[in-house]
């Protein structure tokens, strides 16, 4: 039976072309990638941390490696990839640009979610308490908290052009519903690109 | 226990070439098999063994009268199920439970002894690639080893990519170390310096060197085990006198500590079921084991992509993080060269207490991980 997917995740797995092969970088359970297997007939590969998650995937069947994003990218060949997905993880890279880098050097396309610390909520929250905020979508302190690089989605924009990656395509959503584009650093809870390798 | 034809012996019908560029005549390869193959023998699943394991994988052993070294992990409804695969498990070449080795005759009737020829792990698979041949068996559902049989497992995907559409290396590595060829090199010395040794040419008289490969078992022994287990297992706690009475220091040489009678009694077993010369020449084998280098890249490994830059399998490797014989950095090393060469794998390190014996213990995690990769 097919995990009923977060928003983000079931907008990538509705735009990954069928057969293709696919790495999500950060996979936990395997759920988009047994999702893709499925409905797609993709090639489905994974690297996740957490070996219990690890575990959970292999049982199930999928090609996913228990390592580290940061360190272990670097040893899959150029363009092995036609999509890589990182799906709330770029905010836990040491080096979120090195990441994406190597995201477009292994993948051809890479689909691209994190939270959006300029959400109104956090704004809010941050103002009127004085404190970090601890919401619903990063709900862990911040002491504790695998966070460790907070970005916007005017942040992510600004970057992908200093890197040179084009953004072909976005979405922005609350955790119910997709919102419009309009005021999305503001009503955006977090936000979902797809980016190609630039110019 | 599930029934096992009595030891079939496969006589290889022509002559085995070997690395050295020797080749072994008239060689025989004893087997089991469990479960039924498929009409289509598509459901073929071979399990190579450890140094000193066997081809009495899910059976009892016609020496020491044990269950099958893998029975929690083989048999009707387990992780590698008879009920859906037909599980194939033979005696290595250069062993000594039935598969043609050094105590076997040569062709003027007298044991081999020294005069075998020293083998590599590929030889062994090659004699392995053979015995499917015979049994008809063109492509394995999976090929399956821990250890040693983890490096038969991969030497068969590098070498005959077609033969298997899975692979799944357990505590294993891609080149034996420094560190593994040491401790074997211990082995060996212990059994060449028992005076009963002579050179090999031991069989037929009173004495064979067992004190020696009593000595290199409870060396390898503790390799196979953690710290942290024998601390568990054993602590400094005394071992009770055949009398009865209580544990005490003797201030003498008997083993006073729980510790040293239980790996004095490991290799005296040991020696009723093993001959010294078949310890000399596997762990020769496994020595010579380096992957990269049989692909072209001797330089510590570089090139070990190289080796599956053909395999069309999927792979999965598991390492246990109280392993310190084959650590995780070697899985990792692997993995790494998987994903160079764009091959499917799967690597997950388990978390166990027993150390490199891990594989062949009680580890509910790896029961999982083998029962999906092998399903999925």
């Amino acid at each position: 039976m097919a995990d009923t997917l977060r928003l983000d995740l079931a907008v990538i797995a509705a735009q990954v072309p069928q057969g293709s092969r696919v790495l999500d970088v950060g996979c936990g359970d395997g759920a988009l990638l047994a999702t893709l297997r499925e409905a797609r007939e993709v090639d489905a590969r994974g690297i996740e941390i957490d070996p219990a998650l690890v575990e959970r995937c292999v049982a199930r069947g999928l090609s996913v490696v228990q390592g580290d994003a940061d360190r272990d990218l670097t040893f899959y060949p150029d363009g092995a990839f036609e999509v890589a997905i990182l799906s709330q993880t770029l905010q836990t890279a040491a080096r979120p640009d090195h990441m994406l880098a190597e995201l477009l050097r292994v993948g051809r396309r890479a689909f691209v979610s994190f939270p959006n610390f300029a959400y109104w909520r956090m704004r809010w929250s941050l103002l009127s308490t004085g404190r970090m905020p601890v919401t619903r979508h990063l709900p862990v302190s911040w002491y504790e908290t695998a966070n460790i690089h907070h970005v916007t989605i005017k942040d992510f924009e600004q970057l992908a052009g200093q890197l040179g990656i084009a953004i072909v395509n976005r979405w922005f959503f609350t955790r119910e519903r997709e919102v419009p584009r309009a005021g999305a650093n503001w009503r955006a809870e977090y936000a979902l690109f797809e980016l190609s390798r630039g110019c | 226990m599930a029934a096992a034809v009595p030891n079939p012996v496969f006589r290889l019908p022509h002559p085995l070439p070997l690395d050295s560029g020797q080749v072994l005549e008239n060689a025989g390869i004893a087997y089991q098999t469990y479960g039924d193959l498929a009409a289509d023998r598509s459901n073929a699943i071979l399990v190579c063994h450890a140094l000193t394991g066997d081809q009495y994988l899910a059976s009892r052993h016609p020496v020491t009268g044990k269950p099958g070294w893998w029975e929690r992990m083989v048999g009707p409804g387990k992780p590698i199920d008879t009920a859906r695969f037909h599980v194939i498990c033979a005696n290595v070449i250069g062993s000594c439970m039935g598969s043609t080795g050094p105590a076997s005759l040569a062709g003027d009737g007298a044991p081999y002894a020294m005069r075998f020829p020293v083998l590599t792990i590929r030889d062994m698979v090659r004699g392995l690639v053979a015995l499917l041949d015979a049994l008809g068996i063109e492509r394995l559902h999976a090929v399956v080893g821990g250890s040693m049989g983890g490096m038969q497992a991969l030497s068969l995907a590098a070498n005959w990519p077609d033969r298997a559409a899975r692979v799944l290396a357990i505590a294993t590595t891609a080149r034996h170390s420094a560190q593994n060829i040491a401790f074997h090199e211990v082995g060996r010395q212990a059994i060449m310096a028992d005076p009963h040794w002579r050179d090999g040419d031991y069989y037929g008289r009173d004495k064979a060197p067992d004190a020696g490969l009593a000595v290199a078992r409870m060396a390898a022994h503790i390799t196979y085990l953690s710290e942290e287990g024998l601390t568990e297992k054993f602590g400094r706690r005394l071992q009770d006198r055949p009398d009865g009475t209580r544990g005490a220091k003797s201030f003498g040489f008997d083993a006073d500590f729980q510790v040293e009678s239980y790996l004095r009694y490991q290799g005296s077993g040991f020696t009723q079921r093993f001959d010294a010369n078949s310890y000399l020449y596997i762990t020769r084998a496994m020595d010579y084991f380096d992957l990269a280098e049989e692909f072209g890249g001797g330089d510590h490994g570089g090139l070990l992509a190289a080796a599956f830059a053909g395999s069309r399998a999927r792979f999965c490797v598991v390492s246990f993080d109280s392993d310190w014989l084959y650590p995780t950095a070697e899985s990792r090393h692997l993995v790494h060269a998987l994903n160079a060469a764009g091959a499917p794998v799967s690597f997950v390190e388990l978390s166990a207490p027993f150390g490199h014996d891990s594989f062949l213990l009680e580890v509910p995690a790896l029961d999982r991980v083998v029962a999906g990769f092998l399903n999925g």
